[in-house]
């Protein structure tokens, strides 16, 4: 495969045309922020978080889904890019309704992170305080939409690596939510197969464990890798099938 | 009134929170009798003061703005303070005071003196003296300029001992680095 060069906040860089910015910077100890983006799920740019400035481009392009080309100049941390980061952060915080103090992944929480890296002192936009629901109605998981950045993290691990497409995107606007199946209550999904997986991927206390406390759980990604190397090896397929 | 003494007039102030932030102040414990010696506490819960007094250098702030009598009490502590300081998440949020803010008040008070009341649930007596809530309970800094930010559910007593110093040394605190912590 061929290898491109080019230029991340100022440091040459080679790269396959198949990575994404993200890859690249990461490959070089760069650090770009992001939220809606996990190693192992197909990337959609939904939050935002990682947007960079290309040379020559007036747009600003999420480096989760851009893909490199020869010469590229690429900016990870201007002003700019921070002004921006630092208004999605206010903004997702004022759509939802955050209450740290109360929540189970207080001091494990992506959102909050993110919060503290972005210098995030107050919010300057009005809080919506919207009137978001809860679900309890699965037997082990809860998912609670006040604190949801709709990041369709879960929606892509149960379709993408479980398989049961249990939940979709709905709505618009600030009435946009995750639903599960035609929208119907999470333990009425005959889908489901309480695999867990969608409340270890949710960057925030949106998806929980039952019967955790505040500040007790602590969120683990790591399964996600195991899982998508081990598909791409075809360790699980019978020695018939991989030959023929 | 009359300054006393040259020392800085410092204020705290209790709007909509519970009073978590205020024991968290007494939490600075040995640290209270030095600063003693360089404040002057001139209006607190923690003190016996009437009216909100003129001329304060700093005053901290708990607690969201949450009813009539705390939204008065706000413009007047902007008015009479050069720094005012928001204490705690539910002043820098709403946080948990905040919590109510996806129900009506009526809903809310029914739930409060009905649903949970263990004896005599009864909706309580409308009088005109007592502050009547407002729709919803929001931050501070919705309503008047806040100098600066003490997170934290509560913020502990070595951030609000940070913050005092660096008030009492002239310099608006900066806690991004060190003392940014929700919850
Ligand atoms: S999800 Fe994160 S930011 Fe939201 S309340 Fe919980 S700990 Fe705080
Ligand atoms: S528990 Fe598993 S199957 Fe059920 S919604 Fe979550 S990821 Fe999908
Ligand atoms: S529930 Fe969690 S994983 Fe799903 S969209 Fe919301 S924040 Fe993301
Ligand atoms: S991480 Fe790239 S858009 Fe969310």
């Amino acid at each position: 495969m061929s290898v491109l060069t080019l230029t991340i906040d100022e440091h040459p860089v080679s790269a396959k045309p198949d990575e994404t910015l993200l890859d690249i910077a990461h490959q070089n100890d760069i650090d770009i922020p992001t939220l809606c983006h996990l190693d192992g799920l197909i990337d959609v740019g939904a939050c935002r978080l990682c947007l960079v400035e290309i040379e020559g481009s007036p747009k600003l392009m999420p480096a989760c889904t851009t893909r490199p080309q020869e010469g590229m100049v690429v900016r990870t941390n201007t002003d700019r890019l921070k002004k921006y980061r630092k208004m999605i952060i206010e903004l997702l915080a004022s759509e939802g309704n955050h209450q740290c103090a109360v929540c189970v992944v207080n001091n494990h929480c992506e959102l909050q992170n993110l919060a503290y890296a972005v210098g995030l002192v107050y919010v300057r936009f009005p809080y919506l305080y919207p009137k978001k629901t809860l679900d309890a109605t699965q037997e082990s998981y809860i998912i609670d939409r006040d604190r949801c950045v709709l990041c369709t993290r879960c929606v892509r691990v149960c379709s993408e690596v479980e398989g049961a497409h249990v939940w979709d995107v709905a709505g618009r606007g600030i009435s946009c939510e995750i639903v599960a199946d035609m929208n119907q209550m999470w333990g009425d999904s005959d889908a489901c197969t309480s695999c867990g997986k969608c409340v270890m991927v949710c960057p925030t206390g949106a998806l929980i464990k039952k019967g955790a406390n505040v500040a007790e759980m602590e969120k683990e990604t790591d399964f996600l890798k195991y899982i998508v190397t081990a598909r791409q090896k075809q360790e699980w397929v019978g020695e018939y099938l991989k030959e023929h | 009134m009359q300054k006393v003494d040259s020392k800085p007039r410092v204020a705290t102030v209790w709007l909509g929170g519970c009073s978590g932030c205020h024991m968290s102040f007494l939490d600075m414990d040995e640290r209270l009798l030095e600063l003693a010696d360089r404040i002057r506490l001139v209006y607190s819960p923690l003190a016996d003061v009437k009216e909100f007094p003129r001329d304060v250098d700093v005053t901290f702030v708990e607690g969201a703005v949450s009813n009539e009598e705390n939204e008065h009490m706000a413009h007047i502590v902007r008015r009479n303070s050069r720094y005012v300081v928001s204490l705690g998440d539910c002043a820098v949020t709403g946080n948990v005071t905040a919590l109510r803010n996806k129900h009506s008040n009526v809903e809310i008070i029914h739930r409060s003196y009905v649903e949970l009341a263990d004896k005599t649930p009864s909706l309580p007596i409308q009088f005109n003296t007592v502050a009547q809530l407002l729709p919803q309970a929001r931050p501070l800094h919705e309503y008047v300029n806040v100098d600066a930010f003490l997170h934290g559910c509560p913020p502990t007593a070595d951030q609000i001992w940070f913050a005092v110093n660096e008030l009492l040394e002239g310099r608006v605190p900066v806690f991004s680095t060190i003392y940014l912590r929700y919850g």
